[in-house]
């Protein structure tokens, strides 16, 4: 046996990736979620059958980066566009990526919506905090006290209000049939993040119903912060405001073996 | 085929079925909401897409998801509803993919009333989304041609990659006349080559409005407008009433036009040489029928049921080949033929101006006490 | 040639069916027709009419400020619709609701216990194919028979069984006209 034969390939970039570069920060964790799904798709062999509807925000661009069909939808309208797709097309796969201004508050409406009607849809939903795109405003997801450009003395509940913890909210839903929250900030989490990813896609390869995926995220140019200092902020101040956990699992998903 | 009463609400949803409609999304307003029940039991029953949605936000983001793949899709709504959708549509026209609106108009602005208007026709015919995008626009006037024109804006949507706008008001949706449906046409069976679908056996594609590089935004905004010349150059429509000798020209779209119809037939049993000319296509509008119209008339009423939204278009057209003369009513009052018959008698017998606005002088007829 | 004729009452009174009927009449006769309702917000209760145009060429208007022939069911709608009417025109009463006498000479006047002639059929609801029995026997827009037809055919599955009681009603209607007719 030569040197050569024994290599093993441990490490690719999947084939739902494309080879184009990213745009997002140094240390974003959109690369690392980007990935996770991409992985997850080639797993399942679903790269051929899946449509992704992309959001607005930082991964506005996300249909660049993955190997399969995209549309790109209004600012918070991804899970009414997803439902029209999915409605035509019902054996495709179809998802949406998005961030928390998109999905939490502009888009509040559609996203509710479509699980309350049990669309079978998944939604990933990326929650750093703030709005990133536009340089770091306060979203719904900005914790109290929180320093934003838009809440320039950290957020004060009395006149700002409260965070939206939007996994919560969406597992109240009887039409939502897996709601898990999930963080990038450590390998381990990432790869409980991976494995919430898969049962979410098995969950409508199966016809279950609506899933949805919240993941921590961080937000170094606009938190101010080296990419390490972020992910050490999001563990000490993020998840005990969004507790990481199951919120919802239909017992049909409970039984699927991953 | 036999003839049948048909309301036209109904009427209309019936004839996006038969025009091969595979998916609808909508939401409760009055005076359109027939259309979205009588699709709640008929797109099921033929294996079809029907999902009332959460609001006419979700409803338009539906649609504009389901024309991705390249099927024929549709959404109705009434003027508040038809402003919300706005953004979607604006959208929609920058994907460049086809889809069918239908626009029931209601007393507005506002909540208004729900009785019948044309006051969305800027909203319509002059944009409403942002952007540089103009929608096909077709205004039936009696029932069947809103059929006949929702089949055709199915068509022309798809032919042109754009907004396919059937504009009527609440009475023509309320109302009920004899007229034939045409037979179903078969579902699409294959699909055009921009269609998002799944990447099967092919390069992924993807279907966006965003042109981050403005020169190829600048592109984009050219094939569009390019699109539109040919719109422009092969899809006016109209009909002309006793034209062949008229003096005297009224015109009116839908309702508004089919009032006067009633008018100049009065007009013509005294013996007054009027005719009507009704747009049928407001968008595009039938710039140059006018302005050949303009040098063979002594004079023009334009009828409306909005405070002179289309006059606006008729001064353009006729680039002041003759004098123009205003009458409307509004807020969901239907203009009566009675009123139009005076207004007719008016301009045949007084002497007509090119000074001012026409607008203006009915404005001032109109807050002169009775 | 064009007849218009407006039918009003209380949301409930059948008036609203009762102009479709004409409708689907006049279609199977082959004429050009138009029915438009009109009526409040309310689902039920309120006010209703609709307004039937029948002609032999194509309708402009689908509402006209002067009604050829007015069918009214209650008083609100005898007070709106009286002054209306067109001169020579007819004005078709239900006697049973409406507790005045009709002002205009100038214009055709029946009146019609049309809720009476109802219950004696065993049902109120059919007050409203009374009071257009009475109109087509004194009107000659369409003949008796042409709505007893179109009802046959047009009528919903659903409401066959409430075909013959539909049939007698109108009957009646256009009878007690002709036996009032025959004393006068």
């Amino acid at each position: 046996m030569t040197l050569a034969e024994m290599e093993t390939l441990v490490y690719a970039r999947p084939a739902s990736l494309t080879e184009m570069p990213t745009h997002y920060c140094p240390g974003c964790t959109h690369g690392v979620a980007h990935r996770l799904i991409a992985e997850v798709i080639d797993e399942m062999n679903l790269r051929e059958r899946t449509i992704g509807v992309a959001s607005v925000g930082c991964s506005v661009f996300a249909y660049n980066y993955f190997d399969f069909d995209w549309v790109q939808a209004p600012h918070g309208r991804a899970p009414a566009m997803a439902t029209g797709v999915k409605r035509v097309l019902p054996d495709r796969v179809v998802i949406t990526y998005q961030g928390d201004g998109d999905m939490a508050s502009i888009g509040m409406g559609e996203v509710v919506h479509a699980a309350a009607r049990g669309e079978n849809i998944t939604v990933f939903f990326i929650n750093n905090a703030n709005y990133g795109m536009t340089g770091g405003q306060m979203a719904p997801t900005t914790l109290p006290g929180q320093k934003t450009t838009t809440s320039p003395r950290g957020r004060d509940v009395e006149t700002q209000g409260y965070p939206v913890r939007a996994a919560e909210l969406i597992a109240t839903l009887e039409g939502a049939s897996y709601v898990v929250r999930r963080s990038l900030h450590d390998p381990k989490n990432i790869r409980l993040a991976k494995k919430a990813i898969r049962l979410a896609l098995e969950t409508q390869v199966r016809g279950l119903g609506f899933s949805l995926v919240e993941l921590l995220s961080i937000c170094p140019t606009n938190w101010g912060m080296t990419p390490v200092q972020s992910l050490k902020w999001l563990e000490e101040h993020m998840i005990p405001y969004f507790p990481l956990g199951d919120y919802k699992i239909h017992p049909a998903v409970a039984e699927i073996k991953v | 085929m036999a003839r049948e009463l048909w309301k036209g609400n109904i009427a209309i949803a019936e004839a996006a079925v038969r025009a091969g409609l595979e998916a609808y999304f909508g939401y409760p307003i009055t005076p359109q909401t027939e259309l979205l029940e009588y699709l709640a039991m008929r797109m099921p029953e033929l294996g079809r897409v029907f999902v009332q949605a959460e609001s006419e936000l979700g409803a338009i983001n539906m649609v504009y998801g389901a024309a991705c793949t390249g099927v024929r899709v549709m959404t109705s709504s009434s003027s508040p509803g038809i402003s919300l959708m706005m953004e979607g549509l604006s959208y929609i026209a920058g994907t460049e993919v086809p889809m069918v609106l239908v626009d029931v108009m209601r007393g507005g602005p506002g909540l208004g009333n729900i009785a019948p208007a044309q006051g969305d026709y800027n909203q319509i015919v002059h944009g409403g989304g942002h952007g540089d995008y103009r929608p096909i626009v077709l205004a039936p006037s009696n029932i069947q041609e809103a059929i006949d024109l929702t089949m055709l804006a199915f068509d022309l949507a798809e032919a042109y990659r754009a907004i396919a706008v059937v504009l009527l008001d609440g009475s023509l949706g309320q109302m009920m006349e004899p007229a034939e449906m045409p037979p179903m046409r078969p579902l699409k069976t294959t699909y055009p080559d921009w269609a998002v679908r799944g990447a099967i056996g092919r390069e992924r594609r993807v279907l966006s409005s965003i042109y981050l590089d403005p020169p190829l935004e600048e592109e984009a905004n050219l094939r569009i407008l390019r699109r539109w010349q040919q719109i422009e150059a092969n899809e006016v429509r109209y009909k002309g009433y006793y034209l062949e000798d008229a003096r005297f020209v009224v015109v009116g779209f839908g309702t508004a036009g089919r009032v006067a119809l009633s008018a100049v037939r009065a007009a013509r049993a005294e013996g007054i040489p009027v005719g009507l000319f009704r747009p049928i296509t407001v968008s595009p509008f039938p710039d140059q029928v006018l302005r050949q119209l303009a040098d063979q008339v002594e004079g023009f009423l334009v009828v409306e049921m909005n405070t002179g939204q289309m006059l606006e278009d008729v001064l353009r057209a006729i680039e002041g080949h003759a004098p123009v003369e205003f009458f409307a009513r509004l807020g969901g009052v239907m203009p009566l033929p009675e009123e139009v018959l005076d207004e007719i008698k008016r301009m045949t017998t007084a002497p007509l101006t090119m000074d001012g606005h026409p607008r203006e002088r009915w404005l001032q007829r109109m807050l002169q006490p009775a | 040639m064009q007849t218009e004729i407006i039918i009003a009452g209380f949301g409930g009174q059948g008036v609203l069916f009762a102009g479709q009927l004409l409708a689907y009449a006049a279609m199977d006769n082959g004429l050009e027709v138009t029915w438009i309702p009109s009526y409040g917000p309310e689902m039920r209760g309120g006010t209703a009419n609709c307004t039937v145009i029948i002609a032999d060429e194509e309708i402009g208007s689908p509402i006209v400020r002067n009604p050829q022939v007015a069918l009214v069911l209650n008083r609100p709608s005898l007070d709106k619709y009286e002054p209306l009417v067109k001169p020579g025109g007819l004005l078709v009463v239900n006697a049973s609701l409406v507790d005045r006498n009709v002002d205009r000479r100038d214009i055709r006047t029946v009146l019609v216990p049309a809720n009476e002639i109802a219950e004696n059929l065993g049902d109120r609801r059919v007050a409203n194919m009374v009071m257009l029995g009475a109109m087509l026997s004194n009107q000659p827009v369409l003949s008796l028979e042409a709505v007893t037809k179109a009802m046959e055919e047009h009528l919903l599955s659903r409401h066959r069984n409430l075909l013959p009681l539909n049939v007698a009603a109108l009957q009646e209607g256009a009878k007690y006209l002709a036996e009032q007719l025959q004393s006068a």
